[in-house]
């Protein structure tokens, strides 16, 4: 191949800089895929399993029997039982990946020298990671729906409320139900990020990521510790049910909101102070 | 981070360092108090043994590593303020190549492209191909990286630092784990390079390539600079010896004595001593006219392996 041919050849010209070429580099990782596939396939099976064994009398927990009437309400079962392990472990291993990653195989130091200075790096990386926190919850809530969709039907949304909702007016909750969920999970981000830049092991990363949002839970189910609760990140994760009330109760869906946003601050500051200061030695 | 007065700056340095010092937590010394100066078109070989203090240099140079004191400057902007604009200019290849395995090797090289704001993002594909080309990976540019041979991957991180127009190369070791044939074409892409005019600093351990390549050598020993200048001078200056083979040994070393050579040896076949001052062709005179009977006569330079151990020592201990 001469250089004139392999310059003249089409190719899929990557644009976009470097948010562009970093979540290229997640979407091309099989791990990540696979993870992605699996978590898209946890609302299906759920789906599969309630529409063939379910009895459509109710008697299961008030969530699960109000499926039968609106198939939307798979996307909030299956956020419920995401929350607990799927969606925070996929943003822990891609937070923990993030600088550690790059500093495990080297790149980090030809990135620096390109020249990317570090608050971009820091930036572009976090950014990536919230845009796949995003993405993830979309894709997610997307297949959960239309299975649900599929399986158990369109009819009306029976809100917190006692009214109901038409199906295109529930759509909407739903959608902002997913935002609410994708703010929560970037302060898993943001944690993640920080023991990113601490390590040059992308899994010890990812691990003590996961291990503080396990304890974040723990706390929160011991009533001995309810001192605790208030600062605990998932003592906010179900609050997007102030969503489903008619009309939405938005004081109460914006203050589960601080919590995230308030780790954020304190996360992706202390990344900062690390990483840009930190002597690069890998 | 003290920053030299702008006046004061050579503009004929490329790379130039003062007092530049590296303390790592603990307490040992990896770099101490280099001065180090690359003359804007020199190819310089930046010699030494291991773990003294090369590696250390290069990525204080490239604003990886802070100092502790002191501080550096690339084509005559401070570093690492200056990285921003600096950096763009300067293809570095530090400690042995690295990449992503999964991608491609020009997927590597497009991700780096992508990363660099100095850059056209229009022609990308062409200055990725060029870069490939000249290192002779254009046909393995669709393969993984983690399936490249190690001299791949070496040549793949050449190919990374001439993926724009530099004025300096720094070069970590750049022909390791490279093949003869590899080696002999990174030696000649480096002096095509210099011919062009790009300042070139080369990290390495194979004295055989900096006397190919270099015009300039520096060489360290536990952190501090122990010699650095044009390569001839330096082997020059580092003790020239003469040689009178003579079945009268005792008589030719009385001769140089003489004439106030310096280091006078005499041995079963001859003397030899340092000649000074003094040009060959007044020794042999000299001695032949003392009636010294003269069966051979030279004048030895020794090679930059015996410089490099003269400044360095012999042993296999690795600086700390």
């Amino acid at each position: 191949m001469s250089v004139a041919e392999a310059t003249t050849r089409r190719v899929r010209a990557p644009r976009g800089g470097m948010l562009g070429s970093e979540l290229k580099l997640m979407l091309t990782r099989r791990r990540n895929l696979v993870g992605l596939v699996i978590m898209c396939l946890v609302p299906v099976v759920m789906g599969v399993v309630l529409w063939t064994t379910g009895s459509r009398d109710g008697g299961g927990p008030p969530f699960l029997s109000s499926i039968f009437g609106n198939g939307l309400f798979l996307i909030l079962t299956n956020l419920l039982v995401q929350m607990t392990m799927f969606l925070p472990m996929a943003m822990s291993i891609l937070a923990g990946d993030s600088i550690a990653g790059e500093a495990n195989v080297g790149t980090l130091r030809y990135l620096l020298t390109v020249p990317v200075s570090r608050q971009r790096l820091l930036l572009t990386k976090f950014g990536a990671l919230v845009i796949a926190a995003f993405g993830g919850v979309l894709l997610v809530c997307t297949v959960a729906g239309v299975t649900g969709v599929a399986l158990f039907g369109t009819g009306d949304l029976l809100t917190l409320s006692g009214t109901t909702l038409p199906f295109a007016e529930a759509l909407g909750r739903m959608v902002l139900i997913a935002v609410y969920v994708s703010i929560s999970l970037t302060a898993v981000c943001a944690i993640g990020l920080f023991a990113s830049t601490l390590t040059e092991q992308p899994i010890g990363a990812a691990i003590a990521t996961f291990i503080w949002v396990l304890l974040d839970q723990i706390f929160g189910g011991l009533s001995a510790m309810d001192w605790l609760h208030p600062f605990l990140l998932s003592h906010y994760w179900s609050d997007w049910a102030g969503v489903l009330r008619d009309p939405v109760d938005w004081g109460g869906v914006a203050g589960g909101l601080i919590a995230p946003l308030v780790y954020v601050a304190v996360f992706v500051s202390a990344a900062w102070a690390r990483f840009t200061t930190a002597d690069i030695t890998s | 981070m003290t920053s030299p007065s702008r006046g004061c700056a050579p503009r004929e340095s490329a790379v130039r360092t003062f007092g530049l010092t590296k303390t790592y937590r603990g307490g040992s010394v990896a770099v101490k108090d280099l001065d180090l100066v690359v003359p804007y078109g020199a190819v310089m070989g930046f010699l030494g043994p291991n773990g003294s203090g090369k590696t250390t240099t290069i990525r204080m140079l490239l604003g990886l590593i802070e100092p502790t004191a002191g501080g550096c400057e690339l084509l005559g902007a401070a570093m690492p303020g200056e990285s921003g604009t600096v950096l763009p200019r300067v293809g570095a290849l530090v400690e042995g190549p690295a990449f992503h395995p999964y991608l491609t090797g020009a997927d590597n090289l497009r991700r780096l492209d992508a990363a660099d704001r100095s850059t056209d993002r229009g022609d990308t594909e062409q200055r990725v191909s060029l870069a490939l080309d000249r290192v002779g990976l254009l046909k393995a540019a669709r393969k993984r990286f983690r399936a490249y041979s190690l001299g791949m991957k070496q040549r793949l991180a050449i190919a990374s630092a001439l993926l724009r127009p530099r004025d300096l190369l720094i070069l970590d070791e750049p022909t390791n784990g490279l093949d003869p044939q590899g080696t002999r074409e990174v030696r000649s892409l480096i002096a095509d390079l210099a011919a062009d005019g790009t300042t070139v600093l080369l990290s390495t351990h194979l004295l055989s390539e900096v006397e190919q390549v270099c015009s300039h050598v520096a060489v360290m020993h536990r952190g501090t600079l122990k010699a650095q200048g044009g390569l001839s001078e330096l082997v020059s200056r580092s003790g020239r010896r003469v040689r009178v083979d003579s079945p009268e040994p005792s008589a030719a070393a009385e001769a140089l004595r003489e004439l106030g050579c310096a280091e006078v040896a005499e041995d079963l076949s001859g003397a030899t001593a340092i000649p000074g001052e003094q040009p060959p062709e007044k020794i042999i005179a000299h001695v032949v006219g003392a009636g010294v009977p003269v069966v051979g006569f030279n004048v030895a330079t020794p090679g930059l392996e015996e410089l490099f151990v003269t400044l360095t020592g012999e042993g296999f201990d690795v600086g700390g």
